[in-house]
């Protein structure tokens, strides 16, 4: 059976348009406001990834330090964040939920304990930003076994012998890595370049699904919407941010947000 | 867990670059994949080059100042009456401490790599004013990373940065220190690897980079073997070997030759402000392995994994996290590892200034404390060597300001 992710590209592909992927952090700025903010903008986005915040980043811009921040100075924890995953995904059971963070969370936790929590809060794949390939292999087995998607990254500077054997072992999804950037950077690669790159990646094998991320916002997002996948994550936080300054409904204003960047694509 | 003998510290990991199977790695997001691996494969080329050897040692002898100071302290050994205490007087390498030899060894190598952009880190400011030091002797473009609270108590080497051509760039995130600049700096490095090249400050990272610099700060141990050799005719069988420890390059580096004598190694680590929870050592207070800055060592956290505050000082030791190497050697049982607080440490810099004619900044101050408290206790045949691996007058403002006046 396929899982949720894989499904949701195949119906995207049948509507003949890329998936819209977005990224929050858990608990920006409060625990239930991430969740209303998941709930407002699961309509249009196809795919929603989860950030768990951690204090000491080393590959997130300032928009989602802010966000993490933010959530962290709330008081978030693990286990709200497993909450807040377990609530949005008892009303949306379909909707594909990622959670992105860095390992030593993981680590802390245990990792088969950290997988059971994802297991039973229904969290269909992960990003580790800092557990690249192959020391993330044994840890990518335990997901498969788990039926959670384990989202392999690639970037400009993968080799193309790497590449090959990151593709080998990946499951249905891999985030390509747009430019040399920290999240939230200015698009410094032209999308033509973007699309090459990606197109590489495809060729090598068809049937995965490649979603592309890092310096993706309304401005830039027509231009790669041939991918199988976008994710607007800096641009969704910075919203957030500029939406409490204003004592503005965040969820509301997300979903406008996320309402637009759908439109551009299809 | 044990170390090998005959083979150099820092090459027995195994195939994931780990130490005894459970510190460092090389936990960094996939685009620093592929920039570290280049930077694998051209450093271990290069420590096999005859001629890279003979320019590193042609530097260190003519621009570090090779070989640093081997002294007794008569007065203070006299003062204590016990064991016979000397100093490896680090501090007076070019530029004052033992970062010159982790930096100038980095230009080297980025002019190797074609690179015309170099960027580092830096606490107390030493890594930052070496870096920029060498940087500019090697014609590269400098960028030093610093902590917002690290460049208004460390003025004295944000000004020697900034007169080295070198650009600071103030790290306002987290709290404001070391740990926030290597963050800052290694995100910046994820965006700018194609033509920068990176400098870690110290024996932390990434894999590579914690190669890199104790193979580079080993010219301290190198040196102090025949310079122990040629004062007691051999390595004595009692002798101690007393470092700082904030992030480990300068303990590493004094320690590299003696790992297979006798000699006891004791690293003494930050306990921060008397009666204070904030501090700066986690060898000594028992704190759990995690992921920080790409590898995995004892470091300061909460439960959950957030990497938690640290107060120190002496800002070259206040870091949460500990060089995985450090890690390896107390667990292997190598190395015995201890912390001074504030207070203990301002008082070893006033003994050994007033006594004597060095004075150690407030990071080999906690290693001159444990000195004092063991002097007495050993016997007049035995040894013990404190790196000096700092010059105070760094910190000549937190001195006035505790002490009400600074003398050196």
């Amino acid at each position: 059976m396929n899982s949720n992710i894989a499904r949701t590209f195949i119906n995207c592909k049948r509507e003949k348009r890329a998936a819209l992927l977005t990224y929050t952090v858990a608990g920006d700025n409060t625990k239930n406001n991430s969740l209303k903010i998941l709930n407002a903008i699961s309509k249009n986005a196809d795919i929603l990834e989860l950030g768990f915040p951690h204090n000491t980043p080393i590959a997130d811009g300032g928009q989602i330090q802010e966000s993490s921040h933010r959530a962290l100075k709330n008081g978030i924890k693990l286990k709200d964040v497993f909450q807040i995953v377990k609530k949005f995904k008892n009303s949306n059971p379909d909707k594909p939920l990622i959670l992105m963070g860095y390992f030593n969370l993981i680590y802390q936790s245990g990792e088969n304990i950290f997988l059971k929590n994802c297991k039973d809060s229904g969290v269909d794949g992960l990003i580790i930003v800092d557990l690249p390939y192959p020391e993330n292999k044994k840890f990518a087995t335990k997901c498969k076994k788990k039926s959670i998607d384990f989202i392999q990254l690639i970037s400009p500077t993968t080799s193309d012998d790497r590449m090959k054997k990151i593709i080998r072992d990946s499951h249905s999804m891999i985030y390509y890595i747009s430019m040399l950037s920290t999240t939230g950077g200015k698009l410094k690669v032209s999308p033509k370049k973007i699309l090459q790159n990606y197109n590489k990646i495809k060729s090598i094998n068809r049937s995965k699904n490649i979603v592309i991320g890092f310096g993706i916002t309304d401005k830039t997002v027509s231009a790669l919407k041939k991918a199988d996948g976008l994710v607007v994550g800096s641009q969704l936080c910075k919203t957030i941010t500029n939406s409490i300054k204003k004592r503005l409904n965040t969820a509301k204003v997300l979903n406008k947000m996320v309402y637009k960047l759908k439109k551009k694509i299809i | 867990m044990k170390i090998k003998k005959g083979k150099l510290l820092i090459d027995q990991h195994d195939k994931n670059f780990m130490y005894g199977g459970k510190f460092g790695g090389n936990f960094v997001p996939e685009t620093l994949k592929k920039p570290i691996d280049d930077l694998t494969k051209l450093f271990a080329k290069l420590r096999k080059d005859k001629k890279f050897l003979k320019e590193r040692d042609k530097y260190f002898k003519s621009y570090v100042g090779s070989p640093t100071p081997f002294i007794k302290l008569e007065n203070l050994t006299d003062y204590l009456k016990g064991a016979q205490i000397y100093a490896k007087v680090v501090s007076e390498a070019n530029g004052g401490a033992h970062k010159i030899y982790n930096a100038t060894v980095h230009c080297l190598i980025a002019k190797k790599a074609g690179k015309k952009f170099i960027v580092g880190d830096t606490g107390a400011g030493y890594a930052g004013k070496m870096l920029s030091m060498a940087a500019k002797k090697f014609g590269l473009k400098c960028k030093i990373f610093m902590g917002a609270k690290d460049i208004k108590r460390q003025r004295p080497n944000v000004e020697a940065i900034k007169k080295n051509g070198a650009t600071i760039v103030p790290v306002t995130t987290g709290s404001q220190t070391l740990v926030d600049a290597v963050s800052e700096c290694m995100r910046y490095w994820v965006s700018n690897c194609d033509t920068t090249h990176m400098c870690v400050g110290s024996t932390v990272g990434p894999n590579i980079f914690i190669k890199i610099c104790a193979w580079s700060t080993a010219q301290i141990s190198r040196e102090l073997y025949n310079q122990v050799k040629e004062e007691f005719g051999k390595i004595p069988r009692k002798i101690k070997l007393l470092n700082c420890v904030g992030g480990g390059s300068s303990a590493i580096g004094f320690w590299n030759e003696f790992m297979d004598t006798d000699a006891e190694f004791v690293g003494v680590e930050a306990g921060g402000p008397k009666n204070s929870n904030l501090h700066a050592a986690p060898l000594t207070n028992g704190s759990k392995i995690g992921i920080l800055h790409g590898a995995a060592q004892y470091v300061i956290q909460n439960k959950e994994g957030q990497i938690g505050s640290t107060e120190s000082i002496s800002a070259g030791l206040d870091y949460p996290g500990i060089s995985p190497l450090h890690c390896f050697l107390k667990d292997a049982k190598r190395a015995r590892y201890t912390s001074a607080n504030d207070e203990e440490a301002l008082k070893a810099y006033q003994l050994v200034s007033e006594l004597e004619n060095i004075s150690p900044s407030l990071e080999p101050s906690h290693a001159f404390h444990e000195a004092i408290r063991l002097a007495p206790k050993l016997k007049s045949s035995e040894i013990i060597v404190v790196n000096s691996c700092g010059d105070s007058i760094k910190d000549k403002d937190i001195i006035k300001q505790k002490l009400g006046s600074y003398q050196r």
